[in-house]
């Protein structure tokens, strides 16, 4: 049934090293890659004629720790032509970079700011890596599962400065 | 110079912070800074069951409540792979559209507030009025009903709301020409929106914009139509879509799906079908009070579910709806465990807002307020 | 908004002129959940405001922070700025809005100077509490 999906097949024909999983799961399909090939393969499922992945639907993180690599990049792609979606995924291990997928969707720009800014992943390339929800003196990146929810100073009373 | 739209405006919908580079009155460079609503609902869902977290939708996109809530109970559903009973199913597309119209009646009417027409605002106020009535007969709550549940919908209609629901479809439509008399051909409403805030096919889709922005530009995108969810593929309905991608085209666009979602309740009420409102999987569903208060079995279930809900499957779900700012889509990753490992919130007004630099560099300062109100905003889906 | 909206026209209670700018109001309405990135902003904008003046906490996560205990959210506004009244509700019906109004302008009419919040009264109070006794 995976098989029927053209985009995999295309994906493993061009990119058979990289793929390393494809899952099914309530009709959604799911393929994970290596991370150095990310770059490559978004290229090829944007601009490739029949596929037309032109729409980054969204990009977030996942925090797997105590597993390594720790965390999940995972993008979904949607194609307006064929009206059909994607997810791809990647795993990082918690001090690497990843490469930045703004040049192929504008919007990755601010997305990956909000992992960063999150998760604490560094992007290459990315034309401006800051903190996007929270200020820019802000310690710690609160997504991770090691924050806590209600931040580290929960019982101290709040000063701002102003 | 560099003059800054500061968080506290009467224009930006919310806590939004632009900061704009001008050359005179050109437009350089635009910054919008956003995060001054971040409450961290993603990390707080992490600590919450399944059924705990449907509240915290409601306050995302505080305009279009029960589309947030449609979204995350069929990501929920989706994971689970349970099936919801028709009646529900309709009763869910009557809400949603609903909300809609309410949506775009205060996108309306604040608008054109903003660049300066002030009577629209109370006729669309006036209509909001009667719908949030009808909110909260059917759910108890005006702006935070939190109606739907994980397998269908909390309660009943309650008896005589569709005398209600029937009279405020067939005097809308009248309404909207209202609306359209004082906009539509008016000569200053055109010159203020015309050939402002344009944004190409192409670009608007490499910016991630979805929703009415996306229509306004020409981009045939409609959820509802391409990934059909709750039985919309049984409705009548159209996508309007503009030609440009600027203000007046948005505008026009959301006038018409207005008119198209009060034909959606119509036919909705027309057609509901009888049955439960509920899907029958116990393991997930709420049993019904009565039996609560008589059967030992059912007081047991009750407190299990409330109080260490359902472990669904191990896997990751994505679903997602047309909600009224564009595609609203709730990502959740389950461990097998009561509650959600990872719950990611892909909200329109996030990708919409990225776009903004892209439609305003070049143009007029006057021209920013009318392109942030096109776009439709609401900060609380942005900073969730 | 809805508040000033014909249903419940919050003008016949004098209250219709909403101004942008601190510098001319009179009373301050924080609605909606104070983060911590927008709280240096709330308190500049309280201490642009002339005095005399008052502050109502307007709805639940105004007044305590609501369902949000993150770590971004300030527990209730009453942390930073002396708050008049707390209106409870998420979201508050627009009539709670204008009983508090109604219960304010009552407050204002019979207080004394000892009873106002804003702080430089109260510490031009303590300074001539020290200086009699």
């Amino acid at each position: 049934m995976v098989e029927n999906n053209l985009a995999v097949k295309k994906l493993r024909e061009k990119f058979s090293v990289s793929i390393l999983e494809v899952k099914t799961f309530r009709d959604e399909t799911t393929v994970l890659v290596a991370k150095k090939d990310i770059l490559g393969i978004c290229q090829f499922l944007s601009s490739d004629p029949d596929l037309q992945f032109n729409l980054l639907t969204d990009l977030c993180g996942v925090d797997f720790l105590p597993e390594k690599p720790r965390f999940e990049i995972v993008y979904h792609l949607c194609s307006l032509k064929n009206n059909q979606r994607l997810r791809i995924k990647t795993r990082v291990e918690e001090n690497e970079t990843m490469p930045s997928v703004e040049s192929i969707w504008k919007v990755a720009n601010w997305y990956e700011r909000e992992v960063y800014d999150l998760f604490g992943i560094v992007f290459e390339n990315h034309p401006d890596l800051r903190r996007i929800l929270l200020w820019d003196g802000y310690q710690g990146h609160p997504l991770r599962k090691d924050y806590p929810t209600e931040g580290p100073d929960f019982d101290k009373p709040f000063v701002p400065e102003v | 110079m560099t003059i800054n739209m500061g968080p506290q405006h009467p224009a930006t919908h919310g806590v939004l912070r632009v900061v704009l580079e001008l050359d005179g009155e050109v437009i350089v460079k635009a910054t919008p800074h956003i995060g001054h609503l971040h409450r961290g609902i993603e990390k707080l869902a992490e600590s919450r069951t399944y059924h705990q977290s449907i509240p915290f939708t409601d306050r995302l996109d505080y305009t279009n409540a029960m589309g947030n809530n449609l979204a995350y109970v069929l990501a929920v559903e989706k994971l689970l792979g349970i099936e919801v009973p028709k009646r529900a199913q309709y009763l869910r597309v009557m809400m949603a559209e609903l909300q809609r119209i309410a949506a775009h009646l205060i996108w309306l009417g604040t608008h054109v507030l903003d660049i300066g027409a002030t009577t629209p605002i109370f006729y669309t106020f006036r209509e909001r009025e009667d719908i949030l009535r009808i909110f909260e007969e059917v759910a108890g709550g005006r702006l935070t009903p939190t109606y739907l549940r994980i397998g269908g919908v909390a309660k009943d209609l309650p008896e005589g709301i569709d005398k209600a629901i029937q009279s405020f479809t067939k005097m809308f439509p009248d309404r909207v020409k209202e609306y359209e008399t004082l906009l539509t051909q008016n000569v200053i409403w055109m010159k203020r929106t015309k050939e402002v805030g344009v944004i190409s096919k192409e670009d608007a889709i490499n910016w991630g914009v979805t929703g009415p922005t996306l229509r306004g530009s020409g981009v045939k995108y409609d959820v509802r139509k391409a990934f059909p969810y709750s039985s919309y593929e049984e409705f009548d309905f159209e996508i309007p879509i503009g030609s440009v991608g600027d203000v007046y085209d948005r505008y026009i666009v959301r006038l018409r799906e207005m008119e198209w979602s009060n034909s959606i309740v119509r036919q909705a009420m027309e057609r509901l079908p009888k049955g439960p409102i509920l899907a029958d999987d116990p393991r997930v569903v709420l049993p019904p009070k009565e039996r609560v208060l008589q059967d030992i079995d059912a007081l047991i279930r009750h407190f299990k579910i409330v109080s260490e809900g359902f472990r669904p499957p191990k896997g990751e779900v994505y679903a997602s709806v047309e909600a009224s700012k564009g595609e609203l889509g709730f990502y959740i990753v389950s461990d097998g465990s009561n509650k959600p490992y990872r719950f990611r919130i892909r909200t329109p007004s996030f990708a919409n807002l990225s776009a903004l630099p892209k439609m305003i560099e070049g143009s007029l300062i006057a021209d920013v307020i009318s392109t942030i109100g096109s776009i439709d905003i609401v900060l609380g889906e942005i900073d969730r | 908004m809805v508040a000033s909206m014909a249903t419940w026209d919050i003008a016949r209670f004098g209250s219709e002129v909403f101004r942008p700018s601190p510098r001319q109001a009179d009373l301050m309405i924080v609605a909606g959940t104070l983060t911590k990135k927008m709280a240096p902003m709330v308190k500049r904008i309280y201490e642009q405001m002339p005095e005399p003046k008052w502050v109502i906490a307007y709805g639940a996560c105004a007044c305590s922070g609501g369902i949000f205990k993150t770590y971004s959210v300030v527990q209730g506004v009453d942390q930073i700025l002396p708050v008049d009244f707390y209106v409870p509700g998420c979201p508050p019906k627009p009539e709670a809005l204008l009983a508090a109004l109604v219960k304010l302008q009552k407050k204002i009419e019979k207080e004394s100077l000892a009873d106002r919040k804003d702080l430089r009264i109260q510490s031009h109070l303590e300074r001539e509490e020290e200086s009699h006794g």
